[in-house]
């Protein structure tokens, strides 16, 4: 058994404890899959997102009165691996749902998965298009705001900027290719005069930096679009800093305003980027106030757009089972579908046509600050207000 | 003008962090003959002490005697790994120290995250060399230089190193060969260590010079190592100009490749590796290898089919297997479909490997193509499941046709690297043709027929095609194609001087290889119910790789166990413990240094052992099909 599964196990025994039932049947169970030894960065933070959920929702009770219990799996960002694990959790463990994964291609293994086998899905954090939309399936709900929901909030910033001519930086997988392709279109069609002058697509997490920032130098571009991240975005950040490319440039960039990959960029921090991501210090709001205490209050440590991803993802998981009343799937569906609850960003609906949630990002710029980087004149967008009309995303989504 | 004259700096400066960690890989494979996986890991630790100390010390000083500490400190890592490690497996088969290497790789991605932490850490500048130096409008960053000067200076002292001291004249004797230095009297249990106590050094010098460029992670490893191993073998083994050259060829294709397709560097240096090595076999400055003096084991303990005991053994063990679902839960038998399948996957690389001597480093693209062919077959002609499983795996047989018919040509490494190359190749056509395979979202939705669809039929399907795949390959090493399979690799020559068509036979055995890691491949499709390119990739041709030595290299039936054992433990370690990798590396350290000539051929050992000191009893040691649990 692994360690944290005791280290929750405790604080569950000294609850029942406290609430005076110990009837391990009655538990409420949860699987939770997600990239733990692959992508650590995301995954320590996150996982203790949703440890904190689940103590606070079994300190309140639990859920319409039985605890909940989560069990988690690493998939190793194996889309086989996920499966496997999916498999454990719902056979073997006899899970009610299956939650998490970061990944894109996993989180669509997992959604095939649960379309199969008729397994309820709430995926956190995979971000691409086609698991709400062109392989959307009824099982499947996704939290985080998707590719082209931020695309839409960049493009509102950036279509008022005056450059003209725009270049492409973005990881030759599937996340940077549909990144790309929506924001250029969605760019295209507020900005018609624009044109975009090149694009580069180094391999995700081998980018060789100074090569990539001096083709694209030599573009002359007066505007770029980053979509790199996490290592990759730390190379490509110090070569262009050192080169000069940004200087005189206008920059936008997805996730990067994100703890997990601003942090690190330390001293080297660009200024004046247009990014997603999540300015915790800055956020006041009561929701996100009572959340960034009780995280840092048990943690010691400050929140990444993780903690936040795994928290709602397990509140989120609660606030359906305790509207459906039971753990059946279809039940658990039809109370999902439409549902809204509270969230450190406010509150948040599943939709009921494409099982999006309305999880929205903060949208703001880069600077320095005590030789860290921050996220300033940051502003929540609403999930809301950036998706397509519903009689495109019908067009998008398969029907059951 | 000026911006090609930039490019090409700045493709110089790649290639001298590339050539220090390849000309170490490449001085320790020359003389101690290790694929040394760890390499990747060394360079990580290099990048993560240097990253401690020069947070901790400041100043010119501090860095520079940071960067140089810190390579001193993982060299003194290396000279404990090689005296506690590789010096108790130097006799093993060939390859074997590739195992333990890569369970050592296996254990330091995980330490490193234990000790470091999970978060990507951004170090220092270098002092002096933060800057950029102005070249007619176009910047090229004053750290790009230093790289570009130290990168020839590092080649310079390691060539007066080899040329100009008795150390080096030793090192180069051993390059060629290694017993007959022995014979005059070297100690070299020193040499293999100074050797790779100086590859060591360079890999972690290498690591800790990208801190001012790079963000150190915890898987820096595994970015590097595959590109290294590319770079040394368009070089030719060995070779350090070679690698030096080879550093320069790929960085500077791919500096000014990406200018034409920016979607390139991919796959650049793999279609590099395959083009150099299919018109020179043995690198651009390798040298043929000299025909190794190959040690006795395999005459001392002949192959022999199984006994008419140990036949009912496995009879009996299968028989086992088929009950399973009598009383295990869902979960259990997927998993047994899943070990099946990847018994099949083994036995198809163990065939290759131990029956014909070829050792494959991209096998995983036989197995994918097969899976993908199932996908395209289900989902774009919506054929029958049926129909799908028998012809799907002709994809992975049209693969290891066109694939093998070249690396034949080859032997040994060069061998490995060009199937290696062809899997890379293949794999990157999936990741990239997006409107045919999905790209990296795969193709969802292959689920089985409904009389397949419940999982103790799956098992069962699975279990069968296992069983009669291990049978018939157990029945063609008996064949006389078997035997003039293990002909050619005993012997080229002599195998070709009894009449036997070398090259036809080890095609032959290819294509059949092939073929049946696309049938696993096909069930693999179907008990996943989707298709990603993962099923090509390289960590699943390590796993091949892996579950072949671990069984038993020089053994009949070591495919077989080493794919129980290792598919099961990796399965249920994953599901237990956070720290998997950390605990399945040491497990597979530990089994190198107690069984070095891998599980099976350990029991044989230990069989033969008891054989000749009692009667003969009967043994079910070789037993083809373990229960699946």
């Amino acid at each position: 058994m692994r360690a944290r599964n005791y280290f929750v196990g405790a604080a569950f025994a000294l609850l029942a404890v406290g609430i005076g039932h110990s009837a391990v049947a009655e538990d409420i169970k949860i699987g939770e899959i997600n990239s733990y030894s692959l992508l650590p960065s995301f995954t320590e933070p996150y996982r203790k997102g949703w440890q904190l959920a689940v103590e606070e929702i079994n300190a309140a009770g639990g859920i319409n009165g039985k605890k909940l219990v989560v069990i988690s799996k690493d998939d190793g960002g194996k889309p086989a691996d996920a499966q496997t694990a999916a498999n454990e959790l719902v056979s073997s463990e006899g899970v009610a749902m299956l939650t998490g994964t970061f990944l894109s291609n996993i989180g669509l293994a997992v959604s095939d998965f649960a379309n199969q086998k008729k397994v309820f899905f709430l995926a956190a954090e995979p971000l691409t298009d086609a698991i709400t939309w062109s392989k959307g399936n009824k099982y499947t709900f996704r939290l985080r705001p998707s590719n082209y929901m931020q695309a839409a909030m960049l493009v509102e910033a950036a279509s008022k900027l005056p450059a003209k001519r725009w270049a492409t930086i973005a990881p030759n997988y599937e996340y940077g290719q549909s990144a790309v392709a929506v924001f250029k279109k969605l760019m295209s069609e507020k900005r018609p005069d624009i044109q975009w002058v090149d694009e580069q697509w180094p391999p995700q997490g081998k980018i060789d930096a100074g090569p990539v920032v001096q083709a694209v130098a030599q573009a002359n571009p007066e505007a770029i679009l980053n979509v790199t991240f996490g290592p990759d975005l730390v190379k490509l950040v110090r070569e262009g800093n050192t080169r000069g490319l940004f200087r005189g440039r206008e920059v936008v960039s997805f996730l990067t305003g994100e703890p997990e990959y601003l942090d690190p960029l330390k001293d080297e921090t660009p200024e004046g980027w247009i990014v997603t991501g999540y300015p915790w210090y800055s956020i006041k709001t009561p929701e996100h106030d009572a959340f960034l205490k009780a995280y840092q209050g048990k943690y010691n440590d400050y929140p990444r757009l993780g903690s936040i991803v795994g928290y709602q993802t397990i509140k989120a998981a609660a606030a359906i089972i305790a509207k459906a009343g039971s753990t059946d799937t279809d039940k658990m569906i039809a109370a999902a579908e439409g549902i809204s609850m509270p969230s450190p960003f406010g509150e948040i609906t599943f939709r009921k046509i494409d099982h999006q949630s309305t999880l929205g990002a903060f949208v703001g710029k880069t600077a320095q600050k005590d030789g860290k980087g921050v996220m300033v004149d940051a502003s929540y967008k609403k999930g809301a207000d950036y998706l397509p009309s519903d009689a495109e995303v019908e067009k998008l989504r398969p029907k059951d | 003008m000026a911006f090609y004259v930039v490019q090409f700096l700045t493709g110089l400066a790649s290639a001298a962090s590339l050539f220090l960690v390849a000309s170490g890989l490449s001085i320790i494979f020359g003389v101690t003959r290790i694929v040394n996986f760890a390499h990747g890991a060394f360079y990580m630790i290099g990048a993560y002490i240097a990253f401690t100390l020069t947070e901790r010390f400041s100043g010119a000083f501090g860095f520079w005697g940071g960067v140089l500490a810190a390579a001193l400190a993982v060299a003194l890592i290396g000279v404990l790994v090689e005296m506690v490690l590789l010096r108790r497996i130097y006799h093993a088969p060939e390859l074997f120290q590739l195992l333990g290497t890569f369970g050592l790789t296996l254990m330091v991605e995980d330490l490193v995250v234990l000790i470091w932490g999970p978060d990507d850490l951004v170090g220092r500048r270098a002092p002096g060399f933060k800057g950029a130096v102005d070249f007619f409008g176009q910047n090229i960053p004053s750290y790009d230089l230093f790289l570009i000067v130290l990168g020839p200076v590092v080649l310079g002292v390691l060539w007066l190193l080899f040329q100009r001291t008795r150390w080096g004249v030793l090192v180069r004797a051993a390059t060629q060969d290694r017993d007959m230095v022995a014979a005059l009297g070297v100690n070299q249990k020193w040499l293999f260590t100074s050797v790779f106590a100086v590859g060591v050094f360079l890999a972690a010098l290498g690591g800790a010079l990208q801190i001012p460029r790079d963000a150190v992670h915890h898987a820096m490893d595994l970015r590097i190592i595959v590109e290294v191993f590319v770079v040394v073998v368009i070089g030719g083994l060995g070779s350090i100009v070679g690698a030096f050259v080879a550093a320069v060829l790929v960085s500077e294709l791919n500096a000014f490749g990406i200018l034409i397709f920016p979607k390139i560097s991919i796959i650049l240096v793999f279609l590099v590796m395959a083009a150099v090595l299919i018109v020179r076999p043995w690198g651009l400055f390798g040298k043929p290898e000299a025909a190794a003096r190959k040690t006795p084991g395999l005459t001392v303990n002949p192959w022999r089919p199984l006994t008419q005991n140990e036949r009912l053994g496995s009879l009996a063990a299968l028989l086992v297997a088929a009950m399973l679902p009598l009383f295990a839960g869902n979960y259990a038998l997927t998993v047994g479909s899943e070990i099946a399948i990847f018994v099949i996957f083994a036995v198809s690389l163990h065939f290759l490997m131990s029956v014909g001597g070829l050792a494959s480093f991209g096998h995983a693209a036989y197995f994918g193509l097969g899976a993908y062919g199932v996908a395209f077959l289900a989902k774009m002609a919506g054929l029958p499941m049926i129909v799908c499983l028998l012809l799907g795996p002709l994809l992975g047989c049209m693969g290891a046709a066109v694939f093998g018919f070249f690396a034949v040509q080859l032997s040994g490494v060069y061998f490995a690297m060009l199937t290696l190359a062809f899997a890379q190749i293949v794999w990157s056509i999936a990741f990239q043709w997006v409107s045919v395979t999905g790209g990296d979202n795969g193709i969802l939705g292959v689920w089985p027929a409904s009389w397949a669809a419940s999982v103790s039929h799956f098992y069962w399907l699975a279990l069968g095609i296992a069983a009669l795949v291990t049978i018939a390959l157990r029945i063609a090493v008996f064949s006389p194609f078997g035997y003039a399979l293990r002909a050619t690799r005993d012997s080229v020559l002599r195998s070709e001087a009894v009449g036997i068509n070398a090259k036809r036979i080890q095609w032959t055995a290819f294509v059949i290889s092939g073929t049946t890691a696309g049938i696993g491949g096909a069930l693999f499709a179907y008990l996943k119910g989707s298709v990603f390119p993962d099923n090509l990739g390289i960590s699943l041709s390590v796993d091949a790789l892996v579950m072949v030595l671990l069984g038993g290299v020089e053994t009949v039936s070591g495919g077989v166990i080493g794919a129980i054992v290792y598919k099961a433990l990796n399965i249920w370690l994953v599901s237990q413990t956070d720290l998997s990798k950390l605990v399945l590396g040491g497990f597979i350290v530990l089994i190198v240094v107690v069984f070095p000539k891998g599980i099976v051929g350990m029991l044989e050992l230990l069989a033969q052992r008891r054989r000749r000191s009692s009667p003969p009893g009967s043994s079910l040691l070789a037993k083809p099909i373990e229960s699946a649990e």
